[in-house]
């Protein structure tokens, strides 16, 4: 479904993405996991467009998106929602909800997506006149899932979507996105929690500084001497 | 007291003036974070435009509105399109010194063009030259054309800005662009959009003030450019309805200056608002306290 060929992505001289390469099957979910600054969210971010590549190709399903706006592979599918969530906070969560569909002219559709997100969270559904930046951090959370759903991705992209939660709410979270997988979006995860992120995910990749340092399925990687000493705190 | 009442209503007609132009300015900054200094030059034009249309068209003022709005709207595009898109990842400072440089440019062509002269509006026919007696309070047909097009102007804004697709879109964008790229909004067609209608309510503002003082020169968008800047900066820049009120309440004060003190302060006192507002509340009246983000 995404096929990522010899990416490269520079920041003015830092050279952030050297040449890394990987592949999203229908149906996965795949997870890139490493530490800070490896440049996970700097290959999210160019998956979807925020950010140009200075090399490399991108493919989704097919069709070359290397220079396509951001705007087209929304239409195409691809949904990201974003490190630190970027919800539109003075707006309100039907509003946020709204604005996710924003290339769709299917009212009735959009209505019935609205209502399917809020029965997915129905803490969105007691607060959708409320302004987003008036929910706590796990209801913002799921107010940027939710954002993203809104598209109807094929792919949808989660950038570190447990960040600064606590750790019931984690696991409500990684439950959440499984059960979005099981109902047929493919997904590619970003995660530090790599232990929570190896456990959901068919296949992983590890990054470093810039390059991805090691690949496999899920359970091969939580079995590995090396993620277990770097990662998983064993 | 009847003065005062008399200063009211001289007062909201030129602060509706000022209003709307303060919405140009607030809803740019809103969107791109770039003072407009190009964008009391676009008032000027709008002027002109109205000029022309009723001078050597003959015109009626309604249809010369509409002519100069729309020419107006042209224009800020183009300019965005030229100036500043160009520049859409440089420094503000970049940006802030180009609108400077387009401001010039547009008084100096202008001036080129139309010479440095100032022009008269013709004598306006009919209706407008009424004006209406309550008490010893005089409203004048034109005051009321003034402020009635900017209450009809202002409603097609909050349409525009609450109710539409377009109008969502730069709320987004104003609050994220990135986010707003990733929901699929196209950002540069929304800068653009913004643009155009704040460059159509600076237009209608220029052929508004032709009417009611009658004269106009090439330099006349200058002074009501930075006054309405004060405006939308009283009201909190970047907020629309910070912007008309910030509008009437700086219209309202330099006709209090002018009438109960001395009209050689007129100017001072508004920008002496400004360095007060700085210092007090820097956010503006409707505006929240903000921390630069990272």
């Amino acid at each position: 479904m995404l096929e990522i060929n010899n990416l490269n992505v520079h920041f003015g001289v830092i050279h952030a993405l050297k040449g890394i390469s990987l592949k999203v099957e229908e149906g996965e979910i795949v997870t890139l996991i490493g530490a800070n600054g490896a440049g996970k969210t700097t290959t999210l971010r160019t998956i979807s467009g925020l950010k140009k590549p200075t090399d490399g190709t991108i493919f989704f399903n097919g069709n070359d998106i290397t220079s396509a706006s951001p705007q087209d592979r929304v239409r195409m599918g691809i949904s990201l929602a974003p490190e630190g969530r970027r919800i539109f906070s003075s707006l309100t969560v039907l509003e946020n909800l709204e604005l996710g569909a924003y290339l769709r002219r299917d009212k009735a559709e959009i209505k019935k997506d609205i209502s399917m997100v809020y029965e997915r969270f129905p803490i969105l559904k007691d607060r959708r006149k409320q302004a987003a930046g008036t929910l706590s951090g796990g209801e913002q959370q799921m107010l940027a899932i939710g954002r993203a759903l809104m598209s109807r991705p094929k792919l949808l992209c989660l950038d570190e979507p447990s960040m600064g939660l606590a750790p019931l709410l984690v696991q409500e979270i990684f439950d959440i996105i499984q059960d979005i997988n099981r109902k047929g979006t493919t997904i590619l995860l970003v995660e530090q929690n790599a232990s929570m992120a190896l456990q959901i995910a068919n296949r992983a990749y590890v990054m470093e500084t810039g390059t991805i340092s090691l690949s496999g399925t899920g359970a091969e990687l939580m079995q590995s001497e090396e993620i277990k000493k770097a990662y998983l705190g064993g | 007291m009847e003065q005062f009442l008399q200063q009211i209503v001289n007062g909201v007609s030129l602060g509706s003036i000022y209003a709307l132009i303060a919405l140009g300015y607030t809803m740019v900054y809103g969107i791109i974070k770039l003072i407009n200094f190009a964008h009391g030059d676009i008032y000027m034009l709008g002027a002109y435009i109205g000029y022309f249309c009723m001078t050597y068209f003959h015109l009626g003022v309604i249809p010369s509105l509409l002519i100069a709005m729309a020419i107006c709207t042209l224009l800020g595009v183009i300019i965005e399109r030229i100036a500043y898109k160009p520049l859409r990842n440089a420094t503000r400072i970049a940006v802030l010194i180009t609108a400077i440089g387009v401001s010039l440019f547009l008084e100096y062509g202008t001036m080129f063009f139309v010479k440095a002269n100032v022009r008269s509006y013709p004598p306006l026919k009919g209706i407008l030259t009424h004006s209406f007696k309550l008490g010893s309070i005089v409203v004048t047909a034109q005051q009321i054309l003034i402020v009635c097009i900017t209450i009809i102007l202002m409603a097609f804004l909050q349409f525009i800005v609450k109710r539409t697709r377009i109008g969502k879109a730069m709320r987004a964008v104003s609050l994220d662009r990135d986010a707003a790229e990733l929901m699929g909004i196209n950002v540069d067609n929304t800068i653009s959009f913004t643009f155009a209608l704040g460059s159509a309510l600076a237009g209608a503002a220029g052929i508004l003030v032709g009417i009611y003082y009658n004269s106009i020169n090439p330099l006349m968008g200058i002074l009501p450019g930075l006054k309405a800047f004060v405006a939308a900066v009283f009201g909190g820049i970047g907020i629309i309805p910070g912007a008309m009120i910030g509008g009437y309440f700086i219209g309202t004060v330099e006709v209090m200056v002018a009438g109960y003190g001395n009209s050689m302060f007129k100017d001072a006192v508004v920008f002496a608002i400004l360095i007060l507002i700085l210092i007090v509340k820097p956010s503006g009246l409707l505006g929240k306290e903000t921390k630069e983000k990272v």
